[in-house]
């Protein structure tokens, strides 16, 4: 019996409590930078791609979403010929972006990937890319890495001494 | 065998190993670099450092390389001792002080040992501060890419190169942490086997050039094991595609055949498989002359309609399968079946089956090349028509210097010392050829001369040796080379005489043959290697034609027979131009199944899309005769089907109740039926094949990546997986890459291990056999009793006197590794190598002539070609690089004229052919 009454009790008592339902869509919720939606492919700071089609977002990923083939432009940069996400695939898990080197995938807050067509769901390079730098401001791998392209040459890139002399036999 | 004790467990280890191997032989995970099984130890890098204890008290011990360290009875050792883990920790970490932030843009990364290495001893924080050391890069020709900054100075490259492989033009440069491996200057790397720096080299500075371009990493290339169509070797290979594309090739270890090492013709020379020449869909010539695409099931249709027609010649090929081949002689007949090769060349073919089958002689593997320590090479320029056993033979030189280090106790992979003790000290070889040839560096001896002049010396090496043979008269010069050849064969324990049908005679074979059977009738072992040209033109030989291609031709050219079906083969290749056209021009039907848009596909009525062998399944012969299955490695473009495919469909069709055939194991059990080719259903387990728990093996590694994404811009809905109903791999990760027989390895990987280097994993030792088995069955060993003697040759050729150009001049075959074969001059990489078609001949001739060096010579019917000089070359003579596109690959008999052809541009990027002439 105390049970019951209890229980009418506790109910009852929620007209009065504040309302917790969100009006969404109308009332967007706030989602932290590092929340893991919709992938998006970044930009150097100067503008050129980030990634270099290593293929370490695809072999990280646990359902395979992510294809893409290395080409090469004529700045000597490594990009991707193609870039395909299969978001409906796709577990938002963010191990690409954990695994990318290059900052250049990143996983958005846009959680809204709703779609009646399934094969609206695969994104290509065109889709994915965008102009900026996303959430890494500074990072220019390119500039880090030791290989040669139009405007870095050897000796030129972070923490790097002037090319070698090879005919030099001095101590 | 000795006992040693790793970590407390004990080993029984070969006595004489060093301990690096021991430990790798029981597959411990010791780190190494500079370490090759092929080239021995040098102790360069540091890595392998274990801690070696005195004895049973001793618990402090002392670090020393495993490498250097010969492996004796009672020796104890740790590998996870904190010490030595240390050691080897800090040696990965000042290697990678220089080390470039690249992976990501590394051709090497995901298959690199220096990332598995480091992984191994645990480095992974960088704590070095300072600058990186840079160098420039160099260009390396259209094979290698160049990144030195990624360079760790292990000294494997120089040491495979200049040392293993004889190449003068990669060396070390500079000193300490300026060390460059390079050239002197930027320039292609001349040698023909540089494309093995890409596996050799332990990091990503040398790589492979033409994969980078659409590059993949390992992890998902899809392959299967297969075998080099390029020459007659057979070696086995790892060809690896993705996207529909073939994206490389990597060598597949066999320890008989190409050990760890390919030739740039077949590294670089399969991409083919991709080019645009490639036929992909069937058509038939309508009115008009122009192709019209139909179904293939209406060309099967159409096909049976012309078997109903009575007579059809059928042309095999000496570069499609053993399958395809038996599959065309069962439809058209033995009486009308043509093996598809010139006729002087398969009177040579036949005629090196006959010497192998009667010959007491040995057929020696590579191994046993590698064995020898004497050799007389008579006639074949190996290094261009059958690369690999060049490379076998720079070894073979070599044995001496081990004798000799044996001698004085240093053990053999004692790579540093073994070289320092013996100079400059080799195994006797004599080369007999028709031009110097690029192995003549490490020659005791060579002879320049027609093929008649050196198979007059053979005759007269065999009469030397044993008088029983007959005796021929010789001139002084030759005479110096025929004694000091037989001294040195005579003496030597493993005698090995190469020869082959590259230089059209048959003369020289026959005195190939008589100089082993008198060397045999000492009482000695001999070994005889014949070579022929192709793929599996021992196959097709084997297989047996009762019908030569100047008879099928003149058959087709009177009407006699009015429909021919063409496998996978080039007849303009093959019989001169006039012949050929006469019997296209007469024939109703010219049904071609080509892979490759040839010459004689412009002649066809019906072309049908056969495949390439990366995407086919099916047994070619090498030259010792051993049978070894290629596989599928990933399913083809458009209509593509494997050649006797089309051959079985259209038989069905017209009723044929002798080729009910669906699977490739049912051509294979019924190719087997004939008597030569009893063996080939050892070769490889059939399709049903099941490994451990019941598991196919898996074509794909477990880390295949973009399975959800690579098609879903076609079909979001992934494609159900092909069930792979023709060989034991599926087209997936699925199953196991274990315990597989050895002619089963998809792909070398190992916990740990994802370079190349992981085929230790695979190995009963290491260097040693498969785990799995050997690879191949060879189908002409013959048991080895009879001299020779009564099968020996009695007709030496007679020679001419060399007259000069009254007549014009005769013409002499010669070769390039880089364009003479067929399939490999379709592949952009080695097209960029090659030199394009010349004709070499003596200065003073070219003088005579009014021709100049680099510039063009033409002869009517014969085409236009770059002039090169050569003062080894015979008056009268002029030598022809046979073979290459555009150019001629058989000879005509007459002698011809020669004459200036100012508008030839010749393609002149690299030397060649043209080099020491």
């Amino acid at each position: 019996m105390w049970s019951h009454v209890r229980t009418l009790w506790e109910v009852l008592k929620h007209t009065f409590s504040r309302n917790e339902t969100v009006q969404y869509p109308e009332e967007m919720p706030y989602l932290a930078p590092r929340y893991r939606g919709r992938i998006i492919l970044t930009r150097d700071p100067d503008g050129e791609e980030r990634c270099v089609a290593c293929n370490l977002c695809a072999v990280v990923c646990p359902v395979d979403c992510i294809a893409l083939e290395k080409t090469e432009g004529e700045d000597g940069r490594w990009l991707p010929e193609f870039f395909r996400i299969n978001f409906s695939r796709c577990i938002m898990c963010g191990m690409c972006e954990e695994a990318c080197p290059t900052y250049a995938i990143q996983l958005t807050p846009d959680f809204e990937l709703c779609e009646f067509n399934r094969d609206n769901m695969v994104y290509e390079k065109e889709h994915l890319l965008i102009d900026g730098v996303g959430k890494y401001p500074g990072y220019s791998f390119w500039q880090i890495a030791g290989k040669t392209i139009a405007g870095k040459d050897k000796g030129e890139a972070q923490g790097e001494c002037e090319p070698v002399d090879v005919k030099d036999l001095l101590p | 065998m000795a006992i040693i004790t790793v970590d407390g467990q004990t080993f029984d280890v070969q006595e004489g190993h060093n301990l690096l191997q021991a430990c790798l032989t029981h597959k411990l995970d010791l780190p190494y670099f500079c370490w090759h099984p092929a080239m021995g130890s040098v102790g360069a890098c540091r890595q392998c450092a274990v801690i070696q204890y005195q004895d049973e008290d001793d618990e402090r011990g002392r670090l020393v390389m495993a490498c250097m360290t010969l492996a004796v009875d009672g020796t104890r050792i740790s590998i996870e001792a904190g010490q030595a883990k240390e050691f080897r920790a800090s040696v990965i970490e000042w290697l990678m002080e220089n080390h470039p932030h690249d992976c990501p843009v590394c051709e090497e990364g995901g298959e690199c040992h220096l990332q598995d290495m480091t992984v191994m001893t645990g480095h992974t924080t960088r704590r070095y501060r300072g600058q990186k050391r840079t160098f420039r890069n160099q260009y390396l020709g259209p094979f290698i890419g160049h990144e030195m900054n990624r360079c760790i100075t292990c000294f494997r490259c120089v040491r495979y190169y200049h040392d293993y492989a004889g190449g003068d033009d990669l060396q070390a440069f500079g000193s300490r942490t300026r060390m460059f491996f390079g050239r002197e200057s930027d320039g292609v790397l001349e040698n023909e086997f540089a494309g093995n720096l890409v596996e050799v080299c332990p990091t990503g500075v040398f790589t492979d050039k033409p994969f980078s371009q659409t590059y993949t990493r390992k992890w998902d290339l899809q392959s299967a094991p297969s075998i080099c169509p390029g020459c007659a070797v057979g070696c086995n290979t790892l060809p690896g595609a993705r996207y529909g594309l073939l994206k490389r090739v990597h060598n597949r270890y066999h320890s008989d055949v190409n050990g760890y090492f390919l030739c740039d013709r077949g590294r670089f020379g399969s991409h083919f498989v991709n080019a645009d020449a490639r036929i992909r869909r069937a058509g038939v010539r309508a009115e008009d002359g122009v192709f019209e695409e139909i179904a293939i099931e209406d060309a099967s249709v159409r096909l049976s309609e012309v078997l109903g027609q009575g007579d059809v010649i059928g042309i095999g090929s000496p570069r499609a399968s053993l399958e395809a081949n038996f599959a065309l002689k069962s439809l058209v007949g033995e009486d009308n079946f043509v093996a598809g090769v010139a006729d002087n060349e398969n009177r040579l073919n036949e005629l090196m089956v006959s010497i192998y089958r009667e010959s007491g002689a040995h057929i020696p593997t590579l191994t046993d090349v590698e064995a020898a320590d004497a050799v007389l090479v008579l006639g074949e320029d190996v290094l261009n028509t059958a690369p690999r056993v060049a490379l076998a033979l720079r070894q073979s030189v070599r044995n001496l210097s081990l004798e000799m280090a044996t001698n004085a106790g240093i053990p053999e992979w004692q790579d540093a010392g073994v070289r320092g003790h013996a100079q400059d000290a080799l195994n006797p070889l004599f080369i007999a050829s028709i031009a110097p040839t690029r192995i003549d560096d490490i020659a005791a001896d060579t002879l320049h001369g027609t093929p008649d002049v050196l198979a007059e010396a053979g005759f007269a090496i065999a009469h030397q040796i044993d008088s029983a043979f007959v005796a021929v008269e010789l001139f002084n010069d030759v005479n110096n080379f025929v004694d000091a050849a037989v001294k040195a064969l005579s003496e030597a324990k493993r005698p090995l005489i190469v020869s082959g049908t590259g230089c059209g005679s048959a003369a020289l074979m026959q005195a190939a043959a008589n100089i082993a059977w008198a060397l045999k009738g000492r009482g000695g072992e001999a070994a005889l290697l014949l070579t022929g040209q192709e793929a599996n033109s021992t196959g097709v030989t084997l297989l047996g034609a009762d019908l030569d291609l100047g008879s099928a031709l003149r058959k087709l050219s009177t009407g006699d027979v009015k429909n021919v079906i063409v496998l996978e083969n080039d007849l303009y290749r093959r019989a001169p131009a006039a012949s050929v056209d006469a019997a296209l021009d007469k024939a109703d039907n010219v049904i071609v199944l080509d892979v490759l848009e040839t010459p004689t596909i412009e002649r066809a009525t019906m072309v049908l899309p056969a495949a390439a062998y990366a995407e086919s399944t099916g047994t070619f012969v090498n030259y010792e005769g051993r049978a070894q299955r290629f596989y599928q490695v990933f399913e083809a473009d458009g209509a593509t089907r494997p050649a006797w495919r089309y051959l079985t469909d259209a038989a069905k069709l017209a009723g044929r109740n002798d080729l009910r055939w669906d699977h490739v194991d049912e051509v294979v059990r019924a190719c087997a039926g004939t008597d030569n080719l009893k063996g080939i259903q050892d070769v490889a387990p059939t399709a049903d094949y099941r490994g451990r728990a019941n598991l196919r093996i898996p074509r794909e590694t477990h880390r295949a990546s973009g399975r959800t994404a690579m098609h879903a811009h076609l079909n979001v809905h992934e494609p159900k997986t092909t069930v792979d109903e023709e060989t034991p791999f599926s087209y997936s990760m699925e199953g196991l890459n274990g315990d597989q027989p050895g002619s089963l390895i998809p792909y070398v990987w190992s916990p740990g291990w994802n370079s190349n280097q992981s085929i230790f994993k695979f190995q009963q030792e290491v260097a040693g056999s498969l785990q799995g088995g050997e690879v191949g069955v060879r189908l002409l060993d013959v048991s080895a009793n009879g001299t020779g003697l009564q099968n020996r040759f009695r007709d030496p050729p007679e020679t001419d006197s060399g007259s000069t150009t009254a007549d014009g001049m005769r013409l002499l075959p010669l070769y390039s590794i880089f364009g003479s074969d067929e399939l490999s001059g379709f592949s952009p990489p080695i097209i960029e190598r090659s030199s394009g078609p010349q004709l070499v001949l003596n200065p003073g001739e070219a003088h005579q002539l009014g021709l100049t060096v680099g510039g063009g010579v033409k002869s009517p019917g014969l085409g236009s070609f770059e002039v090169c000089v050569s003062s080894e070359m015979p008056r009268g003579y002029a030598g022809i690089v046979l073979g290459m596109r555009g150019s001629i690959n058989v000879l005509p008999q007459d002698a011809v004229e020669l004459m200036p052809d100012p508008s030839l541009k010749p393609k002149r990027p690299l030397d060649v052919i043209a080099r020491g002439h």
